[in-house]
């Protein structure tokens, strides 16, 4: 029989795991509220961008840039966005695993892996793979220079040959309790998604128009990289919100139990007491 | 008929700094300064590193802004820069700094230096530097 002592021990330990993760799941709530905001805040600047680009793109001579030519793909480069921390249920293991299938996937091309996120780059550590590139610390607040320094290092990459085709695999936002992993062609720029009606007005352009198309199409390309990083850092504090209230929840089922344990066995140490006292008068007479 | 105001809208990837209607405003394009009042042909222009002037009534204001362009068109005007920030939000001590740091790296021929990117850093805290002593300059009555 399990003693009284032990069973109270335990329940107010489990409490007190119970109190941290009810406040990491507030905390969590709070962050990804701030999260969202800035993804929202980075929509208009994007939507402006495409506009533009689009109208451009009809008028310039898109096929030419550097950024849109297609090579077959031998050389690739993977870039790995997950968490810097855990207790955020499934959402690192599931972004690596949906990295090793890729891996898998084309074993014969050459592969290089960026890793951005420190749980990302621990676990390529502990199976001594070599990364190529890692970026971590970044997550407390997203900003933009993080964004635009990656994606200049990875076009960079590109324009020079070094590599045939960028991907980026990470966790999309759906909703505050869903998170999807998708894998996404960052270079060759597939094409520019329609997003926008096409600019009304004939402009004046200082300078010529394809030079100006020049000079947005890495903008572009860094605006992508940013979003995808926002994306996954609202997705994460959604993660760790739905994993820490699921651990709340399951701490309350475990007291709830505990305690109906622990008066179970008061109830017989009572029982047992008073048949001894009953017992032992019994006894005496 | 030509409109009495500009709707301005400043706006990067991380926030929107700026959206009220002015009366008229000094941008830096890539091929000089460029005066926008009321009436302006709709123009398409990529932006340096520089200042923008706003002038609203009396009151004068600037902004520093590293990359972007902008959209012109008679009653609006629609900013897109990498960053913009009001004069009163620039941190001079830091952009002292950077200057330095930056003169520093062009002074020394070292091979290694990327030469662009420390003169774009000198540009940028420069630029800064001028903005936030205008704001000042402005603010007494000066300009």
């Amino acid at each position: 029989m399990p003693n009284l002592r032990d069973i109270r021990t335990r329940i107010r330990s489990i409490k007190n795991t119970q109190q941290l993760t009810y406040t990491m799941k507030l905390v969590s709530a709070t962050k990804l509220r701030r999260a969202q905001e800035q993804v929202l805040a980075a929509r208009p600047y994007a939507r402006r961008m495409l506009q533009v680009l689009n109208s451009l793109a009809t008028r310039a001579h898109p096929e030419s840039h550097p950024l849109l030519q297609r090579r077959p793909e031998e050389k690739l480069e993977l870039v790995v966005v997950t968490a810097d921390r855990g207790l955020c249920g499934g959402f690192n293991a599931n972004i690596l695993k949906t990295t090793v299938g890729e891996m898998r996937l084309r074993q014969g091309a050459d592969l290089s892996v960026t890793a951005v996120g420190k749980k990302g780059r621990d676990y390529f550590r502990r199976r001594r793979f070599v990364l190529r590139k890692e970026l971590v610390d970044i997550f407390r607040k997203v900003s933009y220079i993080h964004a635009a320094e990656l994606a200049q290092d990875l076009m960079q990459r590109y324009v020079s040959g070094e590599r045939d085709a960028v991907y980026f695999v990470y966790n999309e936002f759906k909703s505050a309790i869903q998170q999807r992993v998708v894998v996404e062609k960052l270079l060759p720029i597939e094409r520019l998604p329609d997003e926008g009606r096409l600019l009304p007005v004939d402009y004046l352009y200082e300078p010529a128009q394809a030079e100006i198309f020049e000079q947005l199409l890495p903008k572009h390309v860094e605006v992508q990289v940013f979003r995808a990083l926002l994306e996954s850092a609202a997705a994460e504090h959604g993660a760790r919100m739905a994993a820490m209230d699921s651990a709340t929840r399951n701490a309350a089922d475990l007291i709830d139990n505990l305690t109906l344990n622990m008066n179970k066995v008061r109830q017989a140490g009572i029982t047992k007491e008073i048949l001894e006292v009953v017992a032992g008068a019994a006894a005496l007479e | 008929m030509v409109p009495e105001k500009i709707q301005l809208e400043i706006v990067t990837p991380e926030r929107v700094v700026l959206s009220e209607a002015v009366d008229e405003l000094i941008l830096p394009g890539t091929q000089g300064y460029l005066g926008v009042r009321p009436g302006h042909a709709p123009l398409l222009t990529t932006l340096q590193v520089g200042s923008i002037l706003i002038a609203k009534g009396n009151e004068k204001r600037f902004l520093a802004v590293s990359w972007g362009f902008a959209e012109v068109l008679p009653d609006r005007v629609a900013i897109l820069a990498e960053t913009a920030e009001r004069a009163e939000e620039i941190d001079l001590v830091r952009a002292q700094r950077a200057r330095e740091r930056a003169e520093e790296r062009l002074k020394k021929p070292d091979p290694n230096t990327d030469f662009r990117r420390a003169q774009v850093a000198l540009e940028k805290a420069l630029i800064r530097i001028q903005v936030a002593s205008r704001a000042g300059a402005a603010s007494r009555g000066e300009i």
